[in-house]
């Protein structure tokens, strides 16, 4: 069964970015979003900089100008975690909710601190699915070997990449079978209690991790049987040269100039 | 930043005596005291082609898990006269290549290039030996220009060629596959004989499939309730219905 995966996010193309050397592009990556959570609130020229930035490297990578946008809103959702910055903060009092015996001051303060939490979080995703989408998952996996992340943290991710369809499949076919034999008679009322079905869909689960931990068994001595003997070796030479060097040098000024920029 | 490895190092050589495998009273049973295998006696000389048929449950994967001592029981067991213990056994990994039987467990790296270079690579050969043996077991496996395929996207039949090269990669004296045409559609099936055929390596392989162990290998091993029933020419003992029938076979 050949499908996606929500890993394969990757669009093939042939441009400047995709050929940039994967260590380089995952260093950038990580800067840019270290610098985004570094500037200060409200400081919405830099954000409308840096969104211009990702624009601009996003027509070089020959995506459409909405691309990273457009995927970006799925993840939405998770910056939601900064609502409680909107009650949190002294400032000057904009609202007041009562909530049962809790009463919510929304500030001006707690409100400029969620929207630049919003707007950061925001341009962090969309760099990362401009990363996604012009490197190859394996060949971010040796960008990360190479800029020696911890080896079992590397494998950890290498293997939930080879085995997420697998383990989906698996699901499916699970709940597949179930659904088949969810059958009910005409005029009686059937589907079982609240607690039955609980316990069904906890069986299910039970089921998964035991083929997982089945599986995960069968992986490891396969490895064996092949001379695994406690690390993994790879054969993977990203060289970097002096304009992958040049460009992160120029980046990180870049980035530099645009903190300081920002604190004006 | 290439990856430098120790000296390479030759691959063992086989001592002149031809037997490949010798197993003698080899018994072994699971943790929950269920008895997978019983007194097991089999000897297997280089160049034999042998299939182990015997129905679901008879020992056939447990024995095949012995072979280079991932389980180990009691008794004798000799790769290529030496035998089987810590020192040996990393020996023993590369001389005999186990294919297990759903390719998504042998094949667990990302690209189809890095599973076929595990094995090398973990044997500390130089990159120049582990590209010229990934692009010759591929060539083998008739997977060449497969290398950069992520394994996931790959159908059944190209996942089993891929999991015969990751094996092939690392020169092994014995061939050891688990029900290789298992889940296979008659193309794939076929493709896969003719892969088998063409290969000039001894072989041990477990299958339910005897039209083509009845093709392919001239011994045969009936196993049934962890014991090996029978040991002999395929053809002799493919026309033997009262034995066939008693262990849930069927002739063909």
């Amino acid at each position: 069964m050949a499908h996606q995966n929500i890993f394969d996010q990757y669009k093939a193309e042939n441009s400047v970015i995709h050929r940039l050397s994967p260590i380089v592009k995952v260093v950038l990556a990580v800067l840019f979003i270290f610098s985004n959570a570094l500037l200060p609130d409200g400081a919405w020229l830099s954000f409308a900089l840096k969104w211009g930035a990702i624009l601009m490297l996003s027509l070089l990578a020959k995506l459409e100008w909405h691309y990273t946008l457009k995927r970006s809103v799925i993840v939405l959702p998770f910056a939601l975690a900064g609502i409680s910055a909107l009650f949190s903060l002294p400032g000057k009092t904009l609202a007041i909710w009562q909530l049962g015996s809790l009463e919510l001051i929304l500030t001006d303060a707690g409100l400029l601190r969620f929207e630049s939490i919003l707007l950061r979080s925001w341009l962090s995703v969309q760099v990362a699915i401009l990363l996604v989408s012009t490197t190859t998952f394996p060949d971010l996996i040796h960008a990360l070997e190479h800029l020696r992340l911890p080896k079992m943290l590397v494998t950890v991710i290498a293997f939930l990449y080879r085995y997420m369809t697998v383990l989906s499949d698996e699901a499916l076919r699970l709940l597949r079978a179930r659904q088949s034999r969810s059958a009910l008679l005409p005029e009686q009322r059937g589907g079982g209690n609240l607690l039955w079905r609980a316990r069904t869909a906890g069986n299910m689960v039970g089921q998964l991790f035991l083929r997982s931990y089945e599986r995960s068994d069968r992986i490891y001595y396969a490895m064996l049987s092949r001379g695994y003997s406690g690390h993994l070796r790879t054969l993977n030479p990203h060289n970097i040269n002096i304009r992958d060097w040049l460009l992160l040098m120029l980046s990180f000024l870049l980035i530099t100039f645009l903190q300081f920029f920002a604190r004006l | 930043m290439p990856i430098t490895h120790n000296s390479p190092t030759a691959p063992p050589a086989l001592p002149t005596d031809s037997t490949v495998i010798s197993i003698k009273g080899l018994d072994f049973s699971y943790p929950d005291r269920h008895i997978a295998l019983k007194n097991i006696s089999l000897s297997i000389k280089e160049g034999e082609k042998i299939a182990l048929v015997g129905p679901n449950g008879a020992g056939k994967s447990t024995l095949m898990l012995h072979l280079n001592g991932i389980l180990s029981g009691g008794g004798d067991l000799e790769v290529g006269l030496l035998p089987l213990n810590k020192q040996n056994l990393p020996v023993i990994r590369s001389l005999v290549g186990l294919v297990f039987q759903n390719p998504d467990d042998q094949l667990f790296s990302p690209t189809v290039f890095e599973d076929v270079a595990f094995g090398p690579l973990h044997m500390g050969l130089s990159e120049d030996e582990v590209r010229t043996r990934v692009d010759e077991a591929l060539a083998q496996v008739d997977m060449r220009g497969f290398e950069d395929r992520l394994s996931h996207h790959l159908s059944t039949g190209q996942k089993k060629r891929i999991a015969i090269a990751t094996v092939l990669s690392m020169y092994p004296q014995i061939l050891v596959l688990d029900e290789p045409s298992a889940g296979l559609d008659p193309r794939a099936r076929r493709g896969l004989i003719n892969l088998l055929r063409d290969l000039p390596l001894t072989m041990l392989v477990s299958t339910h499939d005897l039209h083509m162990a009845k093709e392919l290998f001239p011994r045969m091993v009936i196993m049934d309730k962890g014991q090996i029933v029978a040991d002999g020419e395929t053809r002799v003992l493919l026309e033997d219905e009262a034995l066939l029938e008693k262990h849930g076979l069927e002739k063909v």
